[in-house]
């Protein structure tokens, strides 16, 4: 359910590598209950920007809100509470290649819930049921496919509820049907849990399926040249470098 | 079928014909004729004539280009002429001006000053995360023995099961040699003096002081730090460690710290180990010098005392810690890449044994000055 409740907040966020600025006071809300894509081409600064979303790295300038409070500024106890309050899917999936599918889910479980080891055996066997890889349980990692390895990543990453997934390019690698059952997926999260998510990706049919918003990033510009809906950008932005990415068209 | 070229000289111009295929294996004879050629000619207009051309690929098209693109006087230009149709198509996008100028390096050359000054910067940094990880793994190792409920026990008795028991086939080898060469090359030397028994006192005193935690540290640097740093290099390449820190979890305590209580716990009793297997070895050679084990107790146990062996144990703790540390530090700081990786397990071992022999150093200075 969407609403107009901001529950990420990016405020005059400046981000870059040393001398190098990749973005530049860029500001933008994130409302409860929407799917949020954040787009843009290669090497524009979607991932540095979604590294700063989730605390991996501080910004320059500017602010990071979630649901209020600021994880730039935020440290000890407070931070990881505030840590606690999302979900992270790596684009590789970044499970733990020496612990089992059940044991990577539980893991969140064991470090921060007394639940006894039954429930959270039980609790993590749910949230792989979830993704459709309850049978997957005592496989390693690598011995599964890269669609199902980022399915368990967000088992993983809901383990614990988490009121906001986000997800680093989701589609990244995998074939159309697998990525269109990961659309599938996110969706049906977003529906039935209510989590709100903020995807990172480049792969229209992907944006078109799940996006209720999308903010799209650019190099040259070093920020946000579009935002809104992707239906309407591709057929009424006035910037033609926005019309010409929907319309999958190539530069003249 | 090789390129062929054939130079002949026209109307006041030089006509180039080349003929065959022009592929990356066949291009490099004639290529090095036409660069002559030109040369030769180098108040003349050429022409290339391309008629005689089968087939040519990429490394065709580049070496038109590179004859279309040489510096000439005005009024001595190179022109291809009679290219087929097909081959024509490769060639038309490439603009051979805008290759005229010989390929530039990829970064300038950098000033010693500045390659002075990046290294110290770099070193700097280094020090300086050096310096947070200890502070960070002492507070998380100082965190886990007031709440051992919190440490990760079960990773940690897998890694001592790596670490130590894993460990044993070879530490047993080198510390057999060591007593046995040890004990061998004094008795040689001690013989002239009829002073063989004496090579207990030598072998024990050595090696439960000095060479058996030593060289276990060693070995465990060899081992083990090449380990960690690799484990978490590539855990870190494939950002399962951003993973842990976004998930709330510090690297440092879920992953070094099970490792360096592993490690300190491990060494002490691999030592132990090696401390015997190395007197084994020298009872043996004792032997052959017809020296009975009975006396070579006697004699180790009168010259050696528990002081020597508790002190060596002690270091062992030490260099574990040393050994662990650096283990895991080292690959939290890889970079990305899978490059990288190789980069850390060797800045491991490198720095590991560095610290082993600094701290054994210390403890020379300090058993000495406390009389121990």
């Amino acid at each position: 359910m969407t609403t107009d409740e901001a529950l990420i907040q990016v405020r005059g966020l400046t981000a870059g590598y040393g001398d190098d600025v990749l973005l530049r006071e860029v500001s933008f809300d994130v409302r409860r209950g929407e799917v949020f894509a954040i787009l843009g081409g290669s090497g524009c600064g979607k991932s540095t920007l979604l590294k700063h979303l989730i605390g991996l790295y501080r910004p320059m300038a500017g602010r990071v809100l979630i649901g209020g409070d600021d994880l730039v500024t935020a440290e000890g106890a407070e931070r990881l509470a505030l840590l606690r309050r999302f979900g992270v899917m790596y684009q590789s999936g970044a499970l733990f290649g020496s612990m089992t599918l059940l044991e990577n889910v539980r893991l969140p479980l064991e470090e921060y819930t007394d639940l006894p080891d039954e429930a959270m055996d039980l609790v993590a066997r749910l949230k792989l049921d979830l993704v459709g890889l309850a049978p997957f349980c005592g496989h390693l990692p690598a011995e599964l496919s890269g669609g199902m390895q980022k399915r368990a990543a967000i088992a993983r990453a809901v383990a614990l509820d988490p009121a906001i997934l986000f997800l680093d390019e989701p589609s990244a690698g995998l074939d159309p049907i697998t990525s269109a059952e990961l659309d599938q997926l996110v969706l049906r999260l977003a529906r039935s849990l209510g989590i709100t998510f903020v995807v990172v990706t480049h792969e229209l049919p992907s944006i078109y399926a799940i996006a209720d918003r999308v903010i799209m990033l650019d190099k040259s510009a070093r920020g946000i040249i579009a935002e809104g809906r992707p239906q309407e950008l591709r057929d009424h932005s006035d910037n033609p470098w926005v019309r010409r990415f929907f319309n999958r068209e190539a530069e003249q | 079928m090789a390129a062929k070229l054939v130079e002949t000289r026209g109307e006041g111009n030089a006509i180039l014909a080349l003929s065959g295929r022009l592929d990356a294996y066949s291009v490099a004879e004639a290529w090095k004729g036409a660069r002559q050629a030109l040369e030769r000619n180098r108040n003349l207009p050429v022409t290339v004539d391309a008629s005689g051309v089968e087939y040519c690929d990429g490394a065709g098209v580049a070496l038109l280009v590179d004859l279309l693109r040489q510096p000439r006087p005005v009024g001595a230009k190179v022109t291809v002429l009679n290219l087929a149709e097909p081959f024509q198509r490769l060639l038309a996008p490439f603009d051979p001006e805008s290759f005229a100028a010989a390929a530039s390096p990829l970064a300038p050359p950098v000033s010693p000053v500045e390659r002075a000054g990046r290294a110290a910067a770099q070193a700097g940094r280094e020090l300086w995360e050096l310096v947070a990880f200890v502070g960070e793994a002492g507070a998380a190792l100082a965190a886990g023995l007031r709440q051992p409920r919190r440490v990760r026990w079960k990773d940690a008795l897998a890694v001592a099961a790596e670490a130590g028991a894993n460990a044993l086939p070879i530490v047993a080898l080198i510390a057999f040699l060591m007593g046995v060469i040890l004990a061998f090359q004094s008795a040689v030397a001690m013989k002239q003096f009829g002073a063989e028994i004496f090579v207990a006192n030598l072998v024990g005193l050595s090696l439960l002081r000095e060479l058996g935690p030593l060289m276990t540290a060693i070995l465990l640097a060899g081992r083990s730090a090449a380990a960690f740093a690799a484990e978490i290099g590539a855990m870190k390449v494939g950002e399962e460690i951003d993973a842990l820190t976004t998930m709330g979890l510090d690297p440092v305590r879920f992953l070094a710290v099970p490792r360096i209580f592993a490690a300190v716990a491990v060494t002490p009793l691999l030592t132990v180990f090696a401390d015997f297997v190395g007197l084994f070895g020298g009872g043996l050679v004792m032997l052959s010098f017809d020296i009975p084990w009975v006396t070579y107790y006697r004699q180790l146990t009168a010259s050696v005392n528990l002081e020597d062996f508790f002190g060596g144990l002690i270091k062992a703790c030490v260099f574990g810690l040393l050994v662990a540390g650096i283990g895991c530090l080292r690959g939290l700081q890889t970079r990305n890449g899978a490059s990288a990786v190789g980069i850390s397990t060797t800045r491991a071992v490198v720095s590991a044994i560095v610290l082993i022999v600094l701290a054994d150093g210390m403890f020379a200075v300090m058993f000495y000055y406390l009389d121990y």
